[in-house]
């Protein structure tokens, strides 16, 4: 009964609430409708990442080049797009398409090469990033109509238009995580992926479909962030990768594998959100905020070590 | 590239079995498939434009990534354990940062040029006691460090540009014997280190706690002290990569330089340093930065555009690790 309660999703959510209603009291500006929707807005691209994150890093394995495919799919974009003149939609599908075979590289990598995951993705993460820059020889793409930004401007029904994408993403992800047998595959491999191969589970399909799917979520961030900044840059998503592992990790998910939720994942983007948004909110330049969501990480585990030290672990 | 042929015939026998050669190639595989990488590309890039291997060039190369090298020494002994560590990039930003103020606040350039280094030392104490005692795993605690380092470097300076530093602070740009100094340092700073990690009982250890640490505890090596002091050693490491970083050009950015903690993991990586720890050595991590900063030049002396780089050493490194993979898992199954 304790050890439910204090779960590492219980402790995170109670620290999300107490920072949440910090922030509120702190300034008028923070609860209301629009700031808390485009907040919902500024976090969909990172939050795709992170929710497809979760299973990667769930199997034991981590994928850094996630930051790397949405640069490449903003500029295959771009000149699909501008330079061999397909139709937009045509070529945003075309760049996704890219990007998704970018993941699935990296998991015949790691499945058939047996390289490790850091090692793979480290490499993926300069190639990408390098064909990117190659491609575009760091030229920006812009002038893109006014249709394509509904996408990443756009509401629908009230909503910012990708936020119901990653509320979709969200939704299909947790329940396959946690309610199919494939999701329980993810977690047997993240446990013990010898035990796992031995009971016969598909081990490496399973991998090879992680990593595709992790390729497939950065490509359409890559789509959306494009969208919503309104313009294509090769050094578009740099970063992203440890964002998004950050958001992950926070959410409980042992780097280790076999262990983490998507709830926590998504609690974890939250928190960062709100911790990002509130701050400027109170004056605290956007700088400042990274430092404090560095504190957050370190600290939320280190509690979490001390408090799951005798018992479950 | 030579054990390549033999790993079938050679693997399942005694160690003493085996030709003075086909040892050295297994004890040293990576590096020399690197050397001979490195001079595949001199001979080719030469034979399409001689003015490659001027003197001047080949200075460039060998010093222009010196303080990678450098940085990548202690990064091969971090991963050799068992760690990781990406906030590196961040720590040599702010170490900069640090060694340029103190230079143009009038400090004598000795304390500008030391202090980062103890700095470094500090940070990465605790980077190791959160590591060895808390069980924090490295990865998150140095994501952790590098959201503080990058965040509060660019709050308190804003980014601004440090000038004005004193001619005599800016060692790396010094030449004595007509060489370019960040290559002494460079080169005795990776011998030092691979002897001291090849002959020295703690340098023995480190590969013992990175490749079981169940059997290295069960043998008495103290694996938290030794945790911690690993990661005080490359914070060591850090410190000197910023005196060469900081000092070879006229200004001093005061932000994190992008990118460098994954150019600095992929210099040990490509040098032959398992991630899954235990084996490698400094030797191969050096020779890899100067092998990146050899590809860079290369570029440039065969008109390819350097906005190609990157994706030529990812395409380098998986070149190399999955030759390694291949290699090791024909070797296992023998």
């Amino acid at each position: 009964m304790i050890k439910r309660i204090l779960r590492h999703e219980t402790i995170l959510a109670l620290l999300t609430v107490i920072v949440l209603a910090i922030l509120a009291y702190q300034s008028d500006k923070f609860f209301t409708v629009d700031n808390l929707l485009n907040q919902g807005r500024l976090m969909t691209e990172v939050g795709l990442v992170a929710v497809i994150m979760t299973f990667v890093i769930v199997t034991g394995g981590i994928d850094l080049s996630v930051g790397s495919i949405v640069g490449l799919t903003a500029i295959l974009t771009g000149v699909f797009w501008k330079s061999l003149g397909l139709p937009l939609p045509l070529a945003a599908f075309a760049a996704i398409a890219c990007g998704t075979f970018g993941g699935f590289m990296n998991g015949v990598i790691i499945t058939r090469f047996k390289v490790p995951p850091l090692i793979a993705t480290l490499a993926t993460l300069a190639l990408y990033r390098g064909l990117a820059e190659g491609i575009s020889q760091a030229r920006s793409v812009r002038g893109y109509p006014e249709s394509f930004y509904v996408l990443g401007q756009g509401n629908m029904l009230g909503v910012p238009t990708q936020l119901w994408l990653l509320i979709i993403t969200a939704i299909v992800a947790g329940v396959v995580l946690g309610y199919t047998r494939w999701g329980r595959t993810v977690y047997a491999i993240g446990s013990n992926e010898v035990a796992a191969r031995f009971s016969g589970l598909p081990v490496d399909r399973a991998k090879l479909a992680v990593y595709t799917a992790s390729g497939f979520a950065a490509a359409v961030a890559g789509v959306i962030l494009v969208s919503r900044v309104s313009t294509t840059r090769s050094d578009m998503g740099t970063g992203l990768e440890l964002d998004a592992i950050t958001a992950v990790v926070l959410g409980g998910t042992s780097i280790f594998g076999g262990r983490g939720t998507v709830i926590g994942t998504l609690l974890g983007l939250i928190l960062i959100q709100a911790l990002k948004n509130g701050l400027s909110l109170a004056g605290i330049k956007g700088d400042g905020t990274i430092v404090l969501i560095g504190v957050v990480l370190i600290l939320t585990i280190l509690i979490s070590n001390i408090v799951h030290r005798d018992g479950n672990r | 590239m030579a054990n390549a042929n033999h790993p079938t015939s050679a693997s399942g026998r005694a160690p003493s079995e085996r030709g003075v050669i086909a040892r050295f190639a297994a004890a040293y595989g990576q590096e020399i498939v690197i050397f001979f990488a490195m001079i595949a590309l001199f001979v080719i890039v030469t034979a399409i434009n001689p003015r490659f291997i001027s003197p001047e060039n080949l200075n460039t190369i060998f010093s222009g990534n010196a303080y990678i090298a450098v940085a990548a020494i202690g990064m091969a002994m971090i991963i050799i354990t068992g760690h990781i560590d990406v906030s590196v990039g961040a720590l040599i930003g702010v170490l900069a940062t640090i060694s340029g103020t103190l230079a143009v606040s009038g400090y004598p350039v000795w304390v500008a040029l030391i202090v980062p280094v103890f700095v470094g030392m500090a940070v990465n104490a605790v980077i190791g006691v959160m590591v060895a005692y808390a069980r924090i795993p490295s990865i998150v605690v140095t994501l952790g460090m590098l959201s503080i380092l990058r965040g509060g470097l660019i709050t308190v300076t804003g980014g601004a540009w440090i000038s004005g530093l004193p001619p005599e602070f800016l060692i790396a740009q010094a030449k004595p014997l007509g060489v370019p100094a960040p290559i002494y340092f460079m080169v005795a700073l990776t011998l030092l280190a691979a002897f001291w990690m090849r002959y020295s009982e703690f340098g023995r250890s480190l590969y013992a706690i990175g490749g079981n640490p169940e059997a290295a505890r069960a043998s008495g090596i103290p694996i938290e002290r030794r945790t911690v002091m690993v990661f005080v050693i490359h914070g060591a490491f850090a410190g000197l990569a910023t005196m060469l970083f900081a000092t070879q050009l006229q200004v001093i950015q005061s932000t994190v330089p992008p990118n460098l903690e994954l150019t600095v993991i992929t210099a040990a990586v490509i040098g032959g340093v398992s991630i899954l720890g235990g084996t490698g050595t400094v030797i191969g991590s050096t020779l890899a930065a100067i092998l990146f900063a050899a590809i860079g030049s290369a570029l440039i002396f065969t008109n390819v555009s350097a906005y190609w780089l990157r994706a030529v050493i990812g395409v380098l490194i998986l070149v190399t690790v999955m030759a390694d993979m291949i290699r090791r898992n024909r070797q296992g199954r023998a």
